[in-house]
């Protein structure tokens, strides 16, 4: 029995990844194809890679990206981790529920509505398109998942250890900020690590709210491969590819040494 | 049970008319809903003093220093400290330091840290509040594990982390929730004697929460008994002990006999005729009035057990039910014909194993008139 069941086990899982990774990995392997044929492969080259650098459009797309991505993450995290900080901390204020919904509700929200509602927004009142637009644009969808990975740390911290600080002469910001914030930090840090990651990778939204100048990565590659798929543009999303998973791996590895120092803290009450 | 002598005992600012109260609770309550968690309690407390509140679980102990704190405000009633009105101040400016009943030490820093946090709100310069630390450190025994942080101390070490950083900044007043309550039994005596001297060294005015009753007994200047919301009695240990003002306090330190009966006024003298026709003689009936219901309360220790009927008019006969042998004490349980159980404790002063009661043995118990007390509620 166990047997069977462990062969099953294995093949849904080789499936699984398979389905998951083999895009993935095809698109890596390709980035580095001699041929300009895409579906060929002609030998192992960098060439693309090089090709890329001198790509003059592709590079200013992706300077605008990190710019956005590293500007809306940061906002959005001081945003989402004060909501979250009210929507925990003072539990019975009247509208809680609504504030709380209201909060939460663009994480299920389809972006094609949210990117048309910011686009209609901007227009009304007559806001020009371009950098500023799709920076605000990011953090309005981001900061509710911030908002959601930090309220979910907060939950279970000793709000005992704010009041100590308190009692021992801290004002309520200085207790916040030096002892709630240091140890929700890992969460903050996660949150910006999803914001950031949200905004590299948006098309959507960014596609109704970007304007002239400020065309971002992905929009530019969206746009690259309606005229045919160039291995150059493998070698940009392979790069993406391993910021994303650098970005993923330190996330879950700070989060995993915080949970195990957490569970000793609690086991030795 | 104090280990500072003469200079301690004289100390009672609470029979002196004049004296002013240092902390004063006035009809202060606390509801959490229809809950009310201190029910109109009033209190003063001295300077200096080493006040313990002693209760069951749940009875109101920590919502009341927590109001004390800050961190909770009176439904009604007024707290005073030092004369000022503390409603609407919030914990940061309150010249009073908690020990939390979970230690709340901050994870991300180390015990030096923690300890150093306090001093450093202040705006404390660098090297003095190095120094202090370090005394502090010295004092709860933790000098080498300066460096640690919370998560790598045993449990008896953070509690004196987090004592240590309550008392760091010298507050008027430390408020200390069941500080050792994690402690082993060596430890914890050891610990009660230091923070009584402690207190005393450094003139400060303590509240101690505790549900153990030794504990209070032996730290307290004075103690109060509190009982769903409400103080029962204030009042210090030897007279908590010894003149207890209700069957709850009575019941709740120490253990003791308790006899229902009607007070009757006889020509030798009052008396307490309970209800299965007994008639003992009380040497002071307390606020009884005769025909009135009350009960007598006669600590284990002050009633006699021999086989022979003894000379006093309190004096029972019963079947010895139970024998608990604690070494230097024997407590034995003494069935009445008519059920009822009185317990008798004796010294063991001599060492003598034969001619000793048994099980099954009738055996008489007795008592003195002023051995036991008249309680009317
Ligand atoms: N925030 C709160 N909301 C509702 N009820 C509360 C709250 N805090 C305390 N209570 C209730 O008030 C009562 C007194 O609580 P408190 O913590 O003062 O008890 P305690 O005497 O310190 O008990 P223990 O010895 O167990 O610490 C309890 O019945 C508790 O359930
Ligand atoms: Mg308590």
């Amino acid at each position: 029995m166990a047997g069977t069941w462990g062969r099953f086990n294995v093949v849904a899982l080789v499936l699984g990844f398979a389905f998951l990774y083999l895009p993935i990995v095809l698109l890596i392997i390709f980035s580095f194809n001699e041929s300009r044929l895409v579906t060929v492969w002609a030998g192992f080259s960098t060439r693309w890679y090089g090709e890329m650098l001198n790509n003059r459009g592709l590079l200013d797309a992706a300077w605008v990206t990190a710019r956005v991505a590293f500007l809306s993450a940061t906002v959005a995290t001081v945003l989402g981790t004060m909501a979250a900080v009210a929507l925990t901390r003072y539990v019975r204020f009247r509208g809680r529920l609504l504030f709380s919904g209201m909060v939460f509700a663009p994480l299920v929200m389809p972006e094609v509505i949210t990117g048309l509602s910011l686009l209609l927004l901007f227009v009304a009142i007559g806001f020009d398109r371009g950098f500023a637009t799709v920076t605000l644009a990011h953090i309005t969808f981001s900061m509710c998942f911030v908002a959601v990975v930090v309220q979910s740390r907060l939950i279970s911290f000793d709000e005992s250890l704010e009041e100590a600080a308190m009692d021992l002469g801290a004002t309520p910001a200085k207790a916040f900020f030096q002892v709630t914030l240091p140890v929700i930090m890992p969460a903050v840090i996660a949150g910006w690590m999803l914001a950031f990651t949200l905004s590299l990778d948006d098309l959507v939204i960014a596609s109704f709210t970007s304007g002239p100048g400020a065309t971002t990565l992905p929009m530019k590659i969206y746009s690259q491969v309606r005229l045919g798929v160039t291995p150059e543009i493998n070698a940009v999303c392979t790069i993406l590819i391993g910021i994303v998973a650098i970005g993923v791996i330190i996330t879950s590895l700070v989060n995993k040494r915080r949970e195990v120092l957490r569970r000793r803290e609690e086991a030795t009450p | 049970m104090k280990s500072l002598g003469s200079t301690r005992r004289t100390f009672a600012p609470w029979a002196d008319p004049d004296a002013k109260p240092f902390i004063r609770f006035e009809n202060v309550s606390k509801r959490f809903g229809d809950f009310a968690a201190v029910d109109n309690l009033s209190l003063d407390i001295y300077e200096r003093e080493f006040f313990a509140l002693l209760g069951a679980s749940g009875c109101g102990k920590t919502t009341l220093l927590r109001m004390l704190g800050g961190f909770e405000r009176p439904t009604s009633g007024r707290i005073l400290l030092d004369g000022q009105n503390m409603l609407g101040i919030p914990p940061h400016r309150r010249p009073v330091n908690m020990m939390f009943q979970s230690y709340a030490l901050f994870p991300h820093m180390t015990v030096e840290g923690n300890i150093a946090f306090g001093l450093k709100q202040e705006g404390m310069p660098k090297a003095e509040i190095a120094e202090r630390v370090q005394r502090m450190l010295k004092l709860v025994k933790l000098e080498s594990f300066a460096k640690r942080k919370p998560h790598q101390l045993s449990g008896g070490q953070r509690q004196r982390v987090a004592l240590a950083r309550s008392l760091a900044k010298r507050p008027k007043v430390l408020l200390l929730d069941e500080p050792l309550g994690a402690l082993d039994k060596k430890l914890r005596e050891e610990t009660q004697f230091e923070l009584v001297d402690l207190q005393y060294e450094l003139g400060l005015t303590f509240m101690v929460v505790t549900h153990d009753q030794e504990e209070a007994m032996t730290m307290a200047d004075r103690i109060a008994v509190m009982d769903k919301g409400q103080v029962e009695q204030v009042a210090p240990p030897q007279e908590i002990y010894e003149a207890p003002a209700s069957r709850f306090v009575a019941d709740f330190v120490g253990s003791i006999n308790m006899f229902e009966g009607t007070l009757i006024r006889e020509a030798g003298g009052p008396q307490l005729k309970d209800r299965s026709g007994l008639a003992f003689d009380i040497a002071d009936s307390g606020d009884a009035s005769p025909g009135e219901t009350a009960w007598l309360a006669v600590r284990p220790e002050k009633v006699r057990i021999s086989r022979e009927r003894p000379e006093v008019q309190n004096a029972i006969d019963g079947e010895v039910w139970d024998i608990a042998y604690f070494g230097d004490m024997t407590v034995y349980n003494v069935r009445l014909d008519d059920g009822r159980v009185v317990k008798a404790s004796t010294i063991n002063s001599l060492r003598r194993l034969e001619d000793a009661l048994t099980w099954h043995d009738r055996a008489w118990i007795s008592f003195s008139a002023d051995a036991g007390v008249v309680l009317t509620r």
